[in-house]
Parts: structure tokens; C-alpha cells; sequence
């Protein structure tokens, strides 16, 4: 496994230029926006990816409550790190096209919405992770993530909803799309999907090994408890 | 079956009981939620007809923080005493602790609102352009969503640094879709311009929702104290 | 555009900033396994 990875790290490499490429040259300019609706080529495929890192965490979350294995935590820690960074970079560019495109920074569009509570939720969730003192960290850890994900659905309604009575902004949508469009969208997508999944992967790797130190050292001590030097 | 219920009601009891008599507690939040009424009354202007139109995301940020204090202090006394040990021993199920402990805050924290909301009609001059009884559902069903995630969530924060600001920072992402119905219902009765009726649906369900995962999961978290 | 390339930079600025922060906190690891190796 550990072989394969620098292999896929070029290959993602390669994918995310081709996707560049894609996404700034050869995807025609749309009518309306102009060359600005280009974001939507990184924005909707980071969402894309948080979502997918967001979901390994609440399955894993779920597998370790059943079976309490150390590396299906470290899996949930390393995929709600990534998500987080992967939702941050949707938080960053949905603004900047809003701006140009309809002149405010911020519009209760039903993603970026979306993409702020469940940004919030895991931020949240890795806070949590970090001033916790217990010793089962991973159970609460887990227990919160299942909670934010049975959230989700209640956040999308109440967004749903909201957006009815007050009329927003809609980022992304409408008109036909040339099939170029969709090439170049697909591509990004599939590249930031790899990308997203091996960042997880390294993270995953790096908290497995923080872990393995950090056990080594704790025998450590004990040992030097046991015959002092 | 009636082990549980009795045992949730003997906790409640005993719960109440304790709060009454240590006066201290009640009276400072007591003061703590007036305060809260009057900054915020600071920036509204009462004559103002959007008043109404604000009015209702105000009181469900005042109702919040008041709630937030009450809620921080659930376990304390358990705390204290290691009464949760005692809990974990025995073979009393955890759900009972639960809910006699988000019985409590439910009826604190519906203490409070009682005692706030006068003095929010008072400041804002509100008056319901809607159909006002449905306030009460909004009233009900939003503060046990508050109540039931916040006592989980002070459960999980026990043992953690800052635990008074980790209940908060868990407790507010969570609670976003049952606040948005919150603030909608309270805003659509009181400028009678919409409908609450879905948003008082959306609460329902998400206390549902949230009360059968907090006793689904609150012995898991109990035990990983 | 502007917009269009701050959106573009701003995305790689974050996901390099990540990954550098990845490999520093590797580069800690070893460090300290070093460390460990060292003692024994």
C-alpha cells in the first residue's frame, strides 16, 4: 500500500493540472458571469470532496463505536482534518464569486450554507477533539460526529425553508450546459476527489505513527520510573 | 419499564428540590436573564414598526445565553460528589439520569423565558400580529431542543479544559436549524406576515430526533467519563 | 477577473499551507523517534 503512494500522488498531480487546464482555457466562458463563474470549477468539486471526507468520518466514527479499533479513530480525526480544509476552501471562494457576480459578500445559498454549519459542526468537533481531557475522547469524538451528521438532513429543511419565504440569490445555477462545461467540471471533480482521499491517507498515516510515539515515550517514562539512570 | 420512570422522577424531584432550596443559583440567573433583556433592548428603538421584524431573533439569543448558564451547571453538583461514579456502578439505566436532568433544565430554563418575556413585550412594545397561541408550541418545542442537546452536550464536555466555553462551542453548531424555526416562527407570528406552521413542524422533528439519540447514546458517554 | 484568480490562489495558498503543516509535524515525528532510537 505504502508503495503505491507516491505513484498516485503524480498521478493526482497530473489530474488536478489537466483540471487547471480544463478549467481556465479550454471550458468556454459562460454568458452571463463571465470568466468568473470559473470558480464554480474549484467550488462545487471542494464541496464535492468534503462531503465524501465528512461521510468516511461518520461511517468510521460509527465502525469504531462498534468495534473501538485506535486506527478507525485516527481514519475519523484524519478525514474531519481534511474535510475542514476542504470546506474552508468553499467558504473562501463561494464569497469572492459572490461579490462580482451579485455584489455581496455573503448570500444564504443553500450550499455555502450548508457548507458553513457542517463547517462549523466539525470544527466544533475538532476542538472537541482537542481539549478533552477523558480518556475515551474517541467515544465522545464519535458520538458528536453521529450527531452533527443526523443534523444535517434537519439543517437542509430548515435552509430549504427559509430560502422560500426570503428570496436569495441562487450561485451556480441555470442555463444549458455546454458540454465542455461538464468535461472540465468532471475532471476537477474526479482530481480534487484523489487529492481530498490521499491528503486523508497522509494524515491518517502521520496520526498513526504520532500515536505509536506517543506510546513508545509514555513506556519510556515508565520505564525510567521503574530503573532511574 | 417503571423502574426507569420512577427513578427519572425520584432524580427530578430530588433535582428540584436541591435548586429551591440553594437560592443562590436561581436568584443570580434570575438577574443574569433581566440583564440580558435590558442590553439587548438597547439596540432596538420601541416605536420602530421593524421592531417586530427583529424582535424575535433577540429574545431566541437572549433565551439562548440565559440557557447556556443554566445548562453549564447540570452536572456540577454530580460532579462534586462523584455521584456519577455511583451511577456508573449501578444498574439503574443512564437514560433515567438523562432525562431527569433535561427534565430540570427544561423546567428552569421555561422559568426563565416565563420571567423574560414580559419584560421583552415590555421593552420591544410587542404586540402578535399572528395567531399568538402558536407561541406557546414555538415555546415548548424550542426550548427542549436547547435543553436536550445542552444537557448531552455538558455531559461530553465534563471532562475537557475550558469545559464552560466547550458546551457553547458544541452546542451552538448543532443547534443552527432548530434556532433558524425558532426565530422564523417567532418573527412570522409576530409580524403575522407567514405561516409558522412548518416551522413549528421542523422543531417537533428535530426534538424527535435529538431526544431518541441523546437517550440512545447518553450511556455511551456516561461511561466514557 | 481578479476574482477569479484570488479564488484560484487563495484555494492552493490553503491546501499548501495544510500539507506544509503535515510535513512539519512528520518532521517533529521522526525527530522524536530519533530520539527514542538514540536512547536504546
Amino acid at each position: 500500500m505504502k508503495r503505491a503512494f507516491p505513484i498516485l500522488a503524480i498521478l493526482t498531480a497530473i489530474l488536478l493540472s489537466y483540471g487547471l487546464y480544463q478549467a481556465l482555457v479550454v471550458a468556454p466562458t459562460e454568458q452571463t458571469m463571465g470568466d468568473v463563474q470559473r470558480i464554480f470549477y474549484y467550488h462545487v468539486p471542494s464541496a464535492w470532496t468534503a462531503g465524501v471526507l465528512f461521510f468516511i468520518n461518520f461511517v468510521a466514527s460509527i465502525v469504531y463505536l462498534a468495534r473501538r479499533n485506535s486506527k478507525v479513530d485516527a481514519l475519523a480525526l484524519a478525514a474531519a482534518e481534511v474535510g475542514v480544509v476542504f470546506c474552508t476552501i468553499v467558504l473562501v471562494t463561494g464569497p469572492i464569486w459572490a461579490r462580482p457576480v451579485w455584489g455581496i459578500w455573503w448570500t444564504w445559498d443553500m450550499r455555502l450554507t450548508l457548507t458553513l454549519v457542517l463547517w462549523l459542526i466539525y470544527v466544533s468537533y475538532l476542538m472537541l477533539r482537542r481539549f478533552s481531557t477523558s480518556g475515551q475522547t474517541p467515544v465522545i469524538a464519535a458520538v458528536l460526529a453521529i450527531f452533527g451528521t443526523l443534523d444535517m438532513p434537519l439543517v437542509y429543511f430548515s435552509i430549504w425553508f427559509f430560502r422560500t419565504q426570503h428570496p436569495q440569490p441562487v450561485m451556480g445555477g441555470g442555463g444549458s450546459i455546454d458540454p465542455r462545461m461538464l468535461h472540465a467540471f468532471f475532471v476537477n471533480l474526479i482530481a480534487f476527489t484523489c487529492f481530498g482521499l490521499l491528503v486523508c491517507w497522509s494524515r491518517y498515516r502521520l496520526e498513526v505513527l504520532r500515536r505509536e510515539v506517543e506510546e513508545l515515550q509514555a513506556l519510556e517514562s515508565l520505564l525510567e520510573l521503574r530503573s532511574p539512570r | 419499564m417503571s423502574d426507569a420512570g420512577s427513578l427519572t422522577r425520584s432524580t427530578l424531584i430530588k433535582d428540584l428540590r436541591l435548586e429551591w432550596r440553594s437560592k443562590d443559583a436561581i436568584n443570580s440567573m434570575l438577574f443574569f436573564a433581566l440583564l440580558v433583556v435590558v442590553i439587548f433592548s438597547f439596540s432596538f428603538d420601541p416605536t420602530a414598526e421593524e421592531s417586530r421584524r427583529i424582535a424575535g431573533g433577540l429574545i431566541w439569543v437572549a433565551f439562548l445565553f440565559a440557557a447556556v448558564v443554566a445548562l453549564n451547571q447540570t452536572w456540577a453538583r454530580e460532579l462534586r460528589n462523584q455521584v456519577l461514579d455511583a451511577y456508573r456502578v449501578s444498574p439503574a439505566p443512564a437514560n433515567s439520569l438523562f432525562l431527569a436532568k433535561a427534565l430540570g433544565n427544561f423546567i428552569f430554563v421555561s422559568m426563565l423565558e416565563a420571567l423574560m418575556t414580559p419584560l421583552f413585550i415590555a421593552f420591544y412594545n410587542l404586540r402578535a400580529l399572528g395567531p399568538a397561541y402558536q407561541l406557546i408550541f414555538v415555546a415548548v418545542l424550542g426550548t427542549w431542543a436547547l435543553v436536550v442537546n445542552g444537557t448531552f452536550f455538558a455531559a461530553m464536555s465534563l471532562r475537557t479544559r475550558s469545559r464552560e466555553i466547550m458546551l457553547p462551542l458544541l452546542l451552538f453548531p448543532i443547534t443552527i436549524p432548530a434556532l433558524l424555526a425558532m426565530v422564523e416562527a417567532t418573527s412570522s407570528i409576530l409580524t403575522g406576515e407567514f405561516s409558522a406552521k412548518f416551522w413549528i413542524v421542523l422543531l417537533a422533528a428535530y426534538d424527535v430526533v435529538f431526544t431518541i439519540a441523546s437517550l440512545f447514546l447518553f450511556d455511551l458517554v456516561l461511561h466514557a467519563e | 477577473m481578479t476574482y477569479l484568480y484570488a479564488a484560484y490562489i487563495a484555494t492552493w495558498v490553503i491546501h499548501i499551507a495544510y500539507l506544509t503543516s503535515l510535513l512539519r509535524r512528520y518532521s517533529r515525528l521522526r525527530n522524536e523517534i530519533n530520539e527514542l532510537r538514540e536512547k536504546h
